[in-house]
């Protein structure tokens, strides 16, 4: 029986965190899922976070994830409704079609 | 007032053209005027010249002190510049009086005339300058000039050719001048004439290495100076521009390339006797070169059909004779030769000008003829300048040009003999081709279909009154001043402006010699006569029996397809392989085009970058934000 030990922990957070990453850069086709891969950076945030907070014994990291739950939530509704109404104009939202930075 | 003779020209030129808004006739009148005002000038100084012995120096202004060259824009009245300002403003002011008349037809009548004051100006400079320096502008300022008026008609492709042939002829010729300026420079220190000339006895025994070659230093001084007088007088080697200078309007024809620019040679040898007087080698150099000039232009000239083509060869002739003359050492007869000849060889182009006019704008003497009844005015008036032209006695040309037959016989030198034999039988074929001209144009036949003889018309008043003054000049300018020009007592005018080593001195002249140059010419009117109108047969036979030769001399022995071959093709063929294998295949493709393509491409590819797709900005941040991170953790 392995012990759980704070590398594990880690690494976890560090897959998730390359999970999220890689969603945004190989994703072309939906928006949605890039919201979703940086909620998932996020939450590896969260996950180191409480990992060390364990591990040090100090309970300020298990308050501010709190926080960044938070945010992460008021992130996620305000990108939704930023894609409802960007749909509401373009008529699509997907990633090709997302190009109006392009001089 | 010798400031306002050589300004006024200027001014007029400027104001004439800068107000041209005012209409033609306003430029026309202000130009004329302005010279008629030069020319009254320049005879009242001839004039004080002659009786009251009133020269000098006048200076305008400092042009440049650097070190010990020191040059003045200056105004140097002696006995030849006031002959030569007599001789330039006069001829000039009636051409302009001419133009109006001939160029009546033109819409750019106020360039024109602006052109022309401006070449008097510059032809002014030159001639009153006391340094190199200036008589350098002025030699430059007529050759612009010349180049704008011969290429006026710009829209004509031969006019334009025209014009820059002789501008690279005559840049030839003045690569020569300046090397004998900046030799000048070199070894006396100074180019002021009076510095110059008083040290050239001093200098004359040195020799110098020029390429290689142990040289007298005078003698190169004297060949460099004549290079450049060869080019702009069209002698021989460098004639070929001037015919084809006739492409000009005619006024201009008979100002610069009769009367005033192309005699700017002559001027210059004379202007630097001193200097040529030391070196026996470039005299006779000059003689040669003249002998060969007068024969060989005469004898183009006795088969050439276009009416202006045979003047312009009679004029090369007859700078022949002048720089033989000179080469003899008889330069107060040169000058007295370019004197008398202004004023006939402005009288024939004004004329031919005028006949030119009659036929409306032929100028083919085959399609001539018959006419000298419909225009009585212009037949006289040519006739006069016939007459002067070949030297029939007791005209001006029968003055000058026996003098200087005269006094190649005086110098007692084969060499004098040489060119009083070529003197004699060029006077004879000039005296053939110009009646041939004469009476082709006028009598016998009338032979132009295109342009019925009843439409043939006299020309107006306004150029009539120029041809009837210079028919003045070409009867009496000779009997006038031969006294005061060559007579006994020439130093009196001439004072140190011509320099002689050793006077040529005035024996004897045997009797044939008095009578065989006119003689001949007299003789030449009956003949020529016989031969051209009466009898053609006898010519046309002549013509089958020689054609190799009389197509040697009809296209001009061949000498613009010999320069066209030794100097034209190579240059080209040069010129085409450094353009476009030197300059569009290598500097161009490595240097200005390679940079830019190269920009090009990778602008093309730093293009792609810019996507537009937010996941692509955030993939570089990404890395940028590793490389950094790496970078700052290993360091």
């Amino acid at each position: 029986m392995i012990n759980i030990e704070l590398g594990h922990y880690l690494t976890l957070g560090g897959v998730i965190f390359l999970l999220g990453i890689v969603g945004i850069f190989l994703n072309r086709k939906n928006v949605i899922v890039i919201l979703m891969s940086v909620e998932l950076i996020l939450l590896s945030v969260n996950i180191n976070l409480v990992a060390f907070s364990t591990y040090s014994n100090e309970i300020a990291g298990q308050i501010f994830t709190f926080f960044i739950l938070t945010v992460a939530a008021a992130e996620a509704a305000i990108g939704l409704a930023i894609i409802v109404s960007y749909y509401r104009n373009k008529g699509s939202i997907r990633v090709q079609d997302i190009n109006e930075m392009k001089g | 007032m010798p400031y306002i003779i050589i300004f006024l020209p200027l001014i007029g030129s400027v104001l004439g053209y800068s107000l041209k808004s005012l209409g033609d006739r306003y430029t026309e009148v202000i130009t004329t005027l302005f010279l008629f005002l030069s020319a009254l000038f320049s005879i009242i100084i001839f004039y004080n010249g002659i009786v009251y012995g009133e020269y000098g120096n006048y200076k305008i202004i400092e042009w440049i002190s650097s070190g010990n060259l020191k040059v003045n824009w200056s105004i140097n009245i002696d006995p030849l510049s006031s002959i030569m300002l007599v001789v330039v403003t006069s001829v000039s002011s009636l051409v302009h009086l001419y133009s109006i008349g001939y160029m009546s037809h033109d819409p750019n009548k106020p360039r024109f005339m602006a052109y022309l004051s401006l070449f008097t100006f510059a032809m002014l400079m030159l001639v009153v300058s006391d340094n190199f320096l200036q008589l350098f502008f002025g030699w430059e300022g007529v050759g612009l000039c010349s180049y704008l008026l011969i290429g006026f008609w710009y829209k004509k492709d031969t006019a334009n050719n025209a014009a820059i042939k002789a501008f690279l002829v005559n840049r030839v010729g003045d690569f020569g001048l300046a090397i004998g300026i900046f030799l000048i420079f070199n070894y006396f220190g100074t180019i002021n004439y009076n510095e110059v000339f008083t040290n050239v006895a001093e200098q004359s025994a040195k020799e110098i290495n020029f390429l290689g070659l142990n040289i007298n230093l005078i003698t190169l001084i004297s060949l460099s100076l004549f290079v450049g007088a060869m080019g702009k007088s069209a002698q021989f080697l460098f004639h070929t521009w001037l015919p084809d200078a006739m492409e000009g309007p005619t006024p201009v024809s008979a100002l610069i390339h009769a009367a005033t620019m192309v005699t700017a040679g002559v001027f210059l040898v004379v202007r630097c006797s001193p200097i040529f007087e030391y070196s026996q080698v470039a005299l006779n150099f000059i003689a040669v070169i003249g002998m060969v000039t007068a024969v060989f232009a005469a004898s183009v000239a006795l088969v050439q059909n276009d009416i202006k083509k045979i003047i312009a060869y009679s004029t090369c002739s007859q700078l022949g004779y002048m720089f033989f003359a000179a080469g003899v050492g008889a330069y107060h007869v040169a000058i007295f030769h370019l004197f008398t000849h202004a004023f006939f060889k402005a009288l024939l182009f004004l004329g031919s000008g005028s006949v030119i006019h009659a036929f409306n704008d032929e100028q083919d003497i085959r399609k001539m003829g018959g006419v000298w009844r419909k225009i009585p005015y212009t037949w006289s008036l040519m006739l006069i300048g016939t007459l002067a032209l070949t030297g029939f006695p007791f005209l001006s040309g029968f003055y000058s040009k026996d003098a200087i037959i005269e006094f190649a016989y005086f110098k007692n030198s084969s060499i004098g003999y040489y060119a009083m034999t070529v003197g004699i039988v060029t006077a004879f074929l000039t005296a053939i081709y110009s009646w041939r001209l004469f009476f082709k144009t006028f009598h016998g036949k009338y032979n132009n279909s295109d342009f019925p003889i009843e439409k043939t018309h006299e020309s107006p008043l306004i150029m009539l009154i120029p041809l009837i003054f210079l028919a003045l000049g070409a009867l009496f300018a000779g009997y006038a001043f031969k006294e005061t020009l060559i007579g006994h007592y020439y130093l009196d005018f001439w004072k140190n402006s011509v320099f002689f080593i050793k006077e040529i001195e005035h024996s004897h002249l045997p009797l044939w010699l008095i009578l065989l140059t006119p003689v001949l010419v007299i003789v030449a009117v009956p003949l020529s006569y016989y031969l051209y109108i009466k009898n053609t047969d006898i010519l046309s036979g002549i013509k089958k029996l020689n054609e190799p030769l009389y197509n040697f001399l009809l296209n001009k022995w061949y000498f613009d397809e010999l320069y066209e071959t030794v100097f034209v093709k190579p240059v080209k063929i040069a010129g085409s392989f450094l353009w476009k294998k030197g300059d569009q295949n290598t500097i161009d493709r490595y240097g200005p085009d390679g940079f830019s393509k190269m920009i090009k491409y990778i602008s093309n590819k730093a293009v792609k970058f810019q996507s537009g797709y937010i996941y692509d900005y955030a993939f570089v941040m990404l890395l940028g934000l590793s490389f950094l991170l790496t970078y700052l953790i290993i360091k």
